[in-house]
């Protein structure tokens, strides 16, 4: 239906004002546009021997390019543009989609071969071969994750509230940077430090829950302050001072007005950081070592976490290696289930004390 | 705003939700895990009671091995609270020279220095190092259609030195005249990580083929450039990925690919038990070490019929006397069987080792009786 | 540096000192210097470990040549791997940002940035593998082409790798890794963006793409540049999946393409230090300790990068 009502070879470059007669292209247009380039670019594939990564990439940049040029020759510049980086962003997106399917499926593929009752109520106590199971792994995770989060997230969040909120010059110019640093110990470094602190305090051989918490809340602690600051810098001041105009404390003005605010964003941010460490080997390896049965206690000796199980089914199979890579596969799988939960919780957490907006 | 009202309807139900899955992780965290609590009843099964820990720390090739001999163990001795963590052999053997572990298992013996700490580490200053874990090192290819190829050392160490290129070399030829060699490039990985695989593998270039191979043996990749993985997992990873590819790795993890056998003397060996724990049987004793101590130096160079010379050694390492009467009984348990044959057949079974010779158990047998508390 | 403005520049002097501000007050500050306190742990048990190698004659050293033709290569290689994951990273996750806030259909934007949660949510191994076990042989075309049609440049210098596990795939994967990491903080600043802007920038006929870059994008630059740096750190110390992936421990190697590659300090951390022993150990955590001072470094450039122009930050 497109009718090019030409009445005068317009310029690209109009000076704003109320244009009521701007020409669009119809509404399907550009998506058909694009189609066409696609089917283009499968043909371009097609001539110099058909693959499908050429295909994609030749057809992408084809339908791009078309809708690009069909805008800009009725539309306009401005409009060709918007177009232009419409399609960038979803590329953008598309492409992001293609690691993530293949490595979801790789882990599904892998992993729900033993996806089963057995593996979520057995340990490896005892078990040679197959069998078997990572209840001792997930739960040692569960309460070793949920230690680490508990002493960084405090720590993390009054740290973020302190820069944003109350620090000024010198004290927290280091602090950020310090941070910032910090988020570059190799994890390995983090658990040798756990280790020589313990060590330092409790002597040598000690290996604890606790010590693997400290190792991961080191690594922790600056992903929690480095997001949580950020977002909190987006709470609009305007918002405090209405809070201290009519009195409040500063303290519960942060409370209760800058948290709540806030508190998607730091909902995302804590799961970031969670996500993070919970997948974390090395540091959990020499700090809490390895053991086949169940221990809940993180203050009494080793335990076994999941990504520690996972990589020495992986690496370590003995002759029945399909059990082991099985297990392997399915423990990583249920590390990302519970990441996903984590997320999901966080997310209705952030949702139940949000302010109402109106946005 | 009617995202309000609505919003309201949603969190209710998603707090069941939430609350339902909180109380499944509880009651998952409640029932314990099933196939522990059914062995604590069935306790004391050997007639003898022990108790207390057993912690052992180090090699981690022996992880396998250890959980088959772990779950052999806690069958007899349950209260026995064992642990093992595969932190490598380095890690292992410095948490034991330390006192923070029992035992150390390790790729390669203790060294000078080491052992000196060692003994002081130990209460009477003796100190054992048994062979336990004799696993064959095989060298494993990807040529479609052939399964086995027969070797010399100097021709695998052109191979892994980067002198002989490809399969139809004639020096690969001169040793299987049946088999027809595709004209296929070589592609010899070797391990990324330091590993007493690599160490062992080096060790028998630099000994049985000190023409071609120059370099000093090394846990780490001592040449530089080529395909290089992560552990036995990667190297194979890698090679069953590749056509034309070659690797060294545990016989146990070959699998599909193509198996070497190594030239020794006149004839070719391949890696089985019998040939790897039978060189470890006829190798020279280090010399000037303790009474209980029997590291050995692999005889790379052998010519012994049915002798593969490549083979890993791991020890276990620990004390003759230790401080407290627990640890001594537990230790002593626990090594009995390990080496005993039910103790390495279920490691066979399990990681594909090599059990040790009736004349190694008898050795070692000696070092077990003879470990003791100190008064 | 130019001074951010501090956003409680403006309630500077409290009135009143009640004792729930100075309690919550010392304990935010407590928690800052806790933190340096930490840090300062870290880089003392680093120094302390890391002297003995440093102080110990070349020789001594593993590969014999020092502790500086040690290192070196691998500096190289962290720097490769880290800054080719953050070059393909960062316009993909700022695409991605907008996509969800701005462009995605509003019923299923927030189901979306989920699904691409997903992906921090995945261990490091499990990317080792995906990485060793897909995208190596998928990128094995690639490389090939690159090294006959780029060669010219030094890092397309054949002969291309024939399993594709090299710099430039593990560039790769730490891409995918640093990801979600990136544009989860850029959505959350993006969203945050003032509506009044964004509505008047609407209003005056801006077309979606000039009202982001007029309102979004000036807002949200240093929450960008945060999850950025955030990234980096991830990538510049990630050890499970580049030792994984990497045929590395070649000595320094420009090329990212063939199988001779430089490895990581980070990987080169996790493979060697089971086994080490006596001076080695050292030596790692020397390397520890130059990966620790390369995040000083990175850091403070994108300090100096972000305070260059004024913050734009809805608290001042």
């Amino acid at each position: 239906m497109s009718t090019p009502t030409r009445i005068a070879p317009e310029a690209p470059a109009r000076p704003a004002g109320p244009v009521r007669a701007q020409r669009r292209l119809p509404r399907f247009a550009p998506l058909g546009l694009f189609l066409a380039g696609v089917a283009l670019g499968f043909a371009l594939s097609a001539l110099s021997g058909f693959s499908i990564p050429t295909a994609v990439v030749y057809g992408v940049l084809l339908g791009t390019l078309a809708v690009y040029v069909a805008s800009r020759a009725v539309e306009g510049r401005r409009k060709a543009t918007d177009r232009l980086v419409t399609s960038l962003v979803t590329t953008a997106f598309g492409i992001a989609m293609v690691p993530l399917l293949s490595l979801v499926w790789t882990v599904l593929d892998n992993g729900l071969p033993r996806f089963d009752a057995a593996f979520f109520t057995n340990s490896m106590y005892r078990v040679v071969g197959e069998g078997g199971g990572a209840y001792h792994a997930i739960l040692g995770t569960l309460v070793i994750t949920a230690l680490a989060t508990a002493i960084s997230v405090p720590i993390g969040l009054m740290t973020a509230i302190y820069l944003v909120e109350y620090a000024s010059g010198r004290l927290k110019k280091s602090i950020t940077f310090f941070v910032d640093v910090m988020t570059g110990i190799p994890s390995i470094v983090a658990g040798l430090f756990a280790f020589a602190l313990f060590t330092l305090l409790f002597g040598g051989g000690v290996r604890l829950g606790v010590m693997g918490a400290v190792a991961l809340s080191v690594l922790m602690i600056p992903v929690v302050v480095r997001s949580c600051e950020e977002v909190l810098k987006l709470v609009p001041n305007e918002l405090r001072e209405a809070s201290y105009a009519l009195g409040v404390p500063k303290w519960r003005t942060v409370v209760k007005v800058v948290l709540p605010t806030a508190i998607a964003g730091l909902g995302t941010g804590i799961t970031l950081a969670v996500a993070r460490v919970v997948g974390e080997t090395a540091p959990l390896l020499v700090t809490v070592g390895l053991i086949t049965g169940t221990n809940l206690n993180p203050f009494d000796g080793r335990m076994a976490t999941l990504p520690v199980f996972a990589f020495y089914q992986l690496t370590q199979p003995g002759t029945a290696t399909q059990a082991f890579l099985d297990r392997a596969w399915t423990a990583a799988l249920v590390l990302i289930i519970l990441v996903m939960a984590l997320n999901v919780v966080a997310r209705l957490i952030s949702r139940f004390f949000a302010p109402k907006t109106g946005r | 705003m009617s995202r309000g009202t609505e919003l309201k309807l949603r969190t209710k139900t998603r707090a069941t939700a939430m609350s339902m899955a909180l109380a499944g992780t509880l009651a998952l965290a409640a029932c314990g895990a099933s196939n522990e609590s059914g062995s604590e009843g069935g306790g004391g099964g050997g007639g003898q009671s022990l108790s207390g820990d057993l912690v052992g720390a180090g090699s981690s090739a022996q992880q396998a091995a250890m959980e088959a001999w772990q779950a052999g163990f806690q069958g007899e001795y349950p209260d026995v609270n064992f642990s093992y963590d595969p932190v490598g052999s380095g890690g292992g053997r410095e948490q034991f020279v330390a006192g923070n572990t029992d035992f150390a298992g390790s790729d390669a013996a203790l060294d000078e220095e080491e052992l000196a700490t060692a003994q002081e580490r130990c209460a009477g200053g003796e100190i054992f190092e048994l062979p336990n874990y004799i696993s064959p090192i095989a060298v494993v290819f990807n040529l479609e259609g052939v399964d086995e190829l027969n070797l010399s050392a100097d021709t695998i160490a052109g191979i892994f030195t980067g002198g002989i290129t490809n399969w139809n070399d004639p020096a690969i030829a001169a040793d299987n005249p049946d088999v027809t060699l595709p004209d296929l490039p070589i592609t010899a990985v070797h391990r990324a990580d330091d590993s007493g695989t690599t160490d062992n593998f080096t060790d028998y270039l630099y000994q049985a083929a000190g023409d071609v191979w120059t370099n000093e043996p090394d846990g780490v990749w001592p040449l530089s450039g080529g395909e290089a993985a992560n552990g036995t997992s990667g190297v194979v990873g890698v090679v069953e990925g590749r056509e034309g590819a070659i690797t060294y790795a545990d016989a146990s993890r070959a699998g599909e690919l193509g198996v070497v056998s190594v030239g020794v003397g006149e004839e070719f060996v391949a890696p089985t038990a019998e040939s790897a724990s039978a060189v470890v049987e006829n190798s020279p004793a280090v010399e000037g070490r303790g009474e209980y101590d029997f590291a050995i130096e692999v005889n790379r160079e052998t010519e012994g019929s049915g002798e593969y010379p490549i083979v890993l050694v791991s020890y276990h390492i620990g004390c003759i006397e230790y401080d407290d009467q627990s640890t001594a009984d537990n230790v002593k348990a626990f090594m009995e069987y390990v080496i005993s044959e039910e103790g390495q057949a279920t490691a066979e079974e399990n990681a594909g080792s090599a059990p040790i010779s009736d004349g190694l158990r008898e050795q070692a047998m000696t070092a077990v009786e003879a470990i003791t508390a100190a008064s | 540096m130019t001074a951010t403005k501090a956003p409680s520049e403006p309630m500077r002097q409290p009135a009143v000192r009640r004792p729930g501000d100075r309690i919550f007050a010392g304990s935010a500050k407590a928690s800052g210097i806790f933190i340096l306190l930490v840090l300062a742990g870290v880089a003392a048990f680093l120094i302390g470990e890391a002297i003995p190698a440093l102080t110990a004659p070349a020789e001594e050293i593993p590969g014999g040549e020092g502790l500086a033709a040690y290192i070196g290569p691998l500096v190289l290689g962290t720097l490769l791997g880290a800054v080719l994951a953050l070059l393909v990273a960062t316009p993909l996750a700022v695409g991605i940002a907008l996509y969800v806030t701005y462009y995605a259909p509003r019923r299923i934007a927030a189901a979306m940035g989920y699904v691409i949660d997903l992906l921090a949510a995945i261990p490091s191994v499990v990317y080792g593998f995906w990485g060793l076990a897909v995208l190596a042989p998928a990128l094995r075309p690639f490389h090939s082409w690159a090294a006959d049609t780029l060669g010219f440049i030094p890092f397309f210098a054949g002969p291309a790798s024939t399993t594709g596990r090299t710099m430039f795939t593990v560039g790769l994967v730490l891409a995918v890794m640093i990801l979600p990491i990136i544009s989860a903080i850029s959505r959350e600043v993006f969203t945050q963006a003032p509506a009044l802007h964004r509505e008047a920038a609407l209003a005056l006929g801006a077309t979606r793409w000039e009202m982001i870059r007029m309102a979004v994008l000036p807002y949200g630059k240093s929450g960008v540049i945060a999850g950025a740096m955030l990234g980096l750190g991830r990538a510049l110390g990630e050890t499970m999946a580049v030792a994984i992936v990497l045929s590395g421990g070649a000595g320094a190697t420009l090329t990212l393409i063939s199988n001779s590659n430089p490895s990581t300090i980070a990987s080169n951390i996790a493979l060697r230090f089971p086994e080490a022993t006596g001076i080695d150990v050292n030596t790692l955590i020397a390397s520890g300790l130059v990966l620790f001072v390369i995040t000083l470094g990175v850091n403070m450039l994108a300090r100096w990068v972000v305070n260059r122009r004024a913050d734009f930050s809805g608290a001042n």
